[in-house]
């Protein structure tokens, strides 16, 4: 973090915005002096005070009284061994001066308004018996309870399902007006920022680049990079539909899940029987949110996971009564690509070693210069130099190791890939990249995609027909231009809302 | 570009500590001299030239008469009789720099046993007349083997136990917990005095019965490393190109699950080397056939006037425990996750 400089007013409401590394968090931090290894230079003036001068104890006066701070992820920011009611409560005893009796009682009045029902209940409850959403409205009542002037959110909803980031973000907006305090969010989403601030400030490299008022930054961005980020919303990439065989048909699918128990295990079916088909060069979007069930889909769909069901045909073959050596052999027609670009390749291989990995159990028979070979071409086909074969994930981006893991699905020349959340991870200009580069592969080489995702942007950007699972059942499907431009189901309809995607130029 | 593996740049760290890295290299020294005790520490010479012939008493014997004695039993070259025979001129004999192995008695001493340090036996020799010197570094060999040996087989043991449990989890791993608490807690010290009574101890004994009780500690680490690893998305990816799981577990989980296996394997070792010495002390251990540390100590509370005993004994195992534990620290820090940023 280098030079920066930012003002608040009373009452504004100002976005932060930055890829990661950026440094956005860091100067959210540094406003509270809260990482005590951190040199800090220059000035940070609360009223009439200058923070960065102030002696400890009249900085913890100021810390989660006048200028609190929500995080990104509540399950670590509240504390798992006290209560939501102790919590809170503690806040206002110690900013405030109430009794335990007095706190108790602005305690629920807080978690009312921050919409939590039962709240009496509710004071009673751990943070692991919430659920997500309802910890993050815990923690903003947290963050109220010592009446804030300035609330500092770092990524409020980073860590939500999209329907509830739009009611968290609605939650904020309603707060801020009615109290008339300061809010500075620190965000990478875009989406948020037009929804929300006043004022956007742009991150890049430990500066700020850019300042202006919301609407003059999405209409006329002033830098280069601005505009870059602007323009990384995904568009549409995919291309038309060539008119070609089905490569995958699964009748039946389901995943049950089993908990052991003493005596009688329990059952808990994570996806109802459905149907699906998949031509070649297709995509088909699973849309759902966290608990939906189309990861499970994902797993039973490639026989990852026990418990599942239904006939799946693959490449003319029945994949489900495959066992032991000869599913082995079938496994390269279908490949996954995941979510978390750091979790899914091994720290102790090189890239090389990686991309290879696959070639030794289906063609055993490559000499070492085969596959030296192999390696070289597939990394020109998903944009990496040759040297990367040398060296060791770490020493990549999420964007590269993206790519990376791509790289390790095509070396089989699958016919179907399996893409969980693949650009979730990703800042929003490396998504584009890497959806740029999913696009020319598959109308290169006509491999089917069945795209994991709860992003509708990315939906729209890649798939060609959508299926919209909610705990475990199909709730819509049909071509991505009926179920975006005129979503028959609820829930599909809050999906859309919550998207921020504007009908007009949905397709 | 240079690149470096994680295994590299976890010696690296371990590198870049001082401490730890002297520690490890002052060990394999010490370590390496001991595998060598027969060149430093012997009553035999290395090589004689007696008559114009050339003898090599370290590898083959020979009787007295050939050196001019009376009787054809093997020569003791500590006989002034014989040393006078090879100090003639033209006949020499290389010594090692000690002079006695390590059952040699020294029956020549001017003092009676124990002797103290002397310019003959440089720490003094013990109650039967036996050299200090010689004592301790064929007993620190016999230590260090025994626990390399021993932590070896219950790494070796541990792993398999665990990653097994770990990988596959399931009812493996509930049957495999319940025995493994069963197992736990039988009576390890009792079992040892039972077997001390039946047979003659022998470190093959020790080393089974010990190895059969020292794996627990270790697989519950490397089941709950396993259950994790094998969760991982590179795994599962693995699977997904149909791997089979012998190539999952060798390629993917056991490499990713090895940092608490080398973190511990220093303190492994120096808990085998205590476990010895402590049998040895309580007179359950192989003292008999083997120079022992706790032989050395036991004699050094039956001695307490003869200082030099429980001294250099003492000092002798602090010195070797204290060098494994630094170099279990620096281990440990070379593996430590946070520190690598």
């Amino acid at each position: 973090m280098n030079g920066i400089s930012f003002a608040i007013k009373a009452g504004e409401r100002l976005a932060l915005v930055g890829e990661s590394g950026s440094g956005k968090s860091v100067t959210a931090r540094a406003v509270l002096r809260l990482d005590p290894g951190a040199r800090l230079e220059g000035e940070i003036r609360y009223r009439e005070e200058n923070l960065l001068a102030l002696p400890e104890s009249r900085l913890r006066a100021l810390r989660g009284n006048r200028i609190a701070m929500i995080f990104q992820e509540p399950m670590t920011a509240l504390n798992p061994l006290y209560s939501i009611g102790d919590q809170i409560g503690e806040v206002l005893q110690l900013h405030r001066g109430l009794t335990r009796l007095q706190a108790r009682g602005q305690a629920i009045s807080l978690l009312e308004r921050v919409g939590i029902s039962d709240a009496e209940k509710r004071l009673q409850s751990f943070p692991h018996q919430l659920s997500g959403g309802q910890r993050q409205r815990a923690m903003i009542a947290m963050a109220l309870a010592g009446d804030p002037e300035l609330l500092i959110a770092d990524e409020p909803t980073t860590a939500l399902d999209v329907t509830l980031q739009a009611q968290i973000l609605d939650l904020l907006s309603g707060l801020q007006r009615e109290r008339n305090m300061a809010v500075l969010l620190i965000t990478h989403d875009l989406n948020l920022v037009r929804r929300f601030a006043d004022r956007v400030a742009v991150m890049q490299y430990g500066r700020i680049i850019e300042t202006a008022t919301t609407s003059e930054l999405f209409a006329a961005p002033r830098e280069a990079y601005t505009r870059t980020l602007l323009e990384s919303r995904p568009d549409r990439q995919a291309s038309p539909l060539p008119d070609s065989g089905i490569i995958l048909k699964a009748r039946g699918l389901a995943q049950t899940w089993r908990k052991r128990r003493f005596l009688r295990d329990e059952y808990f079916t994570a996806l109802e029987p459905l149907d699906l088909e998949l031509s070649r060069a297709e995509t088909l979007a699973i849309v759902g949110e966290s608990g939906s069930g189309k990861t499970s889909l994902a797993t039973a769909l490639l026989r990852l996971a026990q418990g599942s069901q239904g006939e799946i045909e693959c490449a003319g073959e029945r994949f489900d009564l495959l066992k032991g050596a000869s599913l082995r052999k079938a496994r390269r027609h279908m490949q996954i690509v995941f979510q978390d670009p750091f979790g899914a390749l091994s720290p102790r291989q090189t890239v090389g070693e990686i991309v290879t990995e696959g070639l030794l159990v289906h063609e055993a028979t490559l000499s070492n210069s085969e596959l030296r070979l192999r390696a070289e071409r597939v990394m020109e086909q998903v944009g990496l130099p040759v040297e990367v074969l040398e060296r060791y994930p770490h020493e990549f981006s999420g964007g590269q190791r993206q790519r990376i893991a791509i790289a390790r699905a095509l070396m089989l020349r699958p016919d179907i890939l399996v893409l969980d959340e693949p650009t979730s991870a990703l800042d929003a200009t490396v998504q584009k990249q890497v959806l740029v580069l999913l696009a020319d592969l598959q109308k290169q080489y006509g491999i089917s995609y069945l795209l994991i995702t709860h992003d509708l942007a990315l939906v729209r950007a890649m798939a060609h027909r959508v299926m919209v699972l909610k705990n475990g059942r199909v709730v819509e499907s049909g071509d991505v231009r009926d179920v975006l431009v005129s979503p028959q189901s609820a829930y599909t309809q809050a999906l859309l809302a919550a998207s921020g995607l504007n009908s007009p130029d949905i397709m | 570009m240079a690149s470096m593996g994680p295994w590299r740049r976890a010696w690296q760290r371990f590198r870049a500590q001082k401490r730890a890295f002297r520690s490890l290299c002052l060990f394999a020294v010490l370590f390496v001299a001991s595998l060598g005790a027969e060149l430093l520490s012997n009553d035999k010479p290395l090589l004689v030239r007696y008559e114009g012939a050339y003898y090599v008493p370290l590898i083959k014997d020979y009787p007295e008469t050939a050196f001019g004695g009376d009787f054809p039993t093997p020569a003791d070259y500590l006989d002034p009789f014989i040393r006078e025979q090879l100090s003639r001129p033209g006949n020499w004999a290389l010594f090692p720099p000690n002079r006695y192995g390590a059952n040699t008695i020294n029956y020549f001493a001017p003092s009676p046993n124990p002797a103290p340090p002397s310019a003959v036996n440089w720490l003094g020799t013990d109650d039967r007349g036996r050299d200090l010197l010689a004592r301790l570094l064929y007993g620190f060999r016999v230590s260090v083997l025994f626990g390399l040996a021993l932590t070896f087989a219950g790494s070796v043991l541990g792993v398999l136990i665990g990653g097994v449990q770990g990988y596959f989890g399931g009812r493996i791993d509930l049957a495999g917990q319940r025995l493994t608490e069963i197992w736990m807690s039988m009576p390890e010290l009792y079992l040892l005095l039972i077997f001390a009574a039946i047979f003659e101890p022998s470190l093959s004994i020790l080393l089974v019965i010990m190895t059969l009780f020292g794996w627990m500690g270790l697989a519950d680490y490397v089941r709950a490393e396993f259950l994790r690893t094998r969760n991982l998305e590179y795994v599962t990816a693995a699977r997904a190109m149909g791997l089979s799981d012998w190539q999952i577990i060798r390629r993917h989980v056991l490499p990713n699950s090895l940092t608490p296996v080398l973190t511990f394997l220093p303190f492994r070792m120096s808990a085998a080397v205590l476990a010895l010495t402590s049998l040895d002390f309580l007179g359950l251990g192989v003292a008999g056939q083997y120079p022992s540390l706790g032989e050395l100590l036991a004699q050094g509370k039956a001695n307490l006037d003869a200082w030099w005993i429980s001294l250099s004994a003492f000092a002798a195992l602090v010195g070797m425990l204290l060098l494994l534990i630094f170099i279990g620290e620096g281990l440990r820090q070379a593996f430590d996750t946070r520190a690598q940023g």
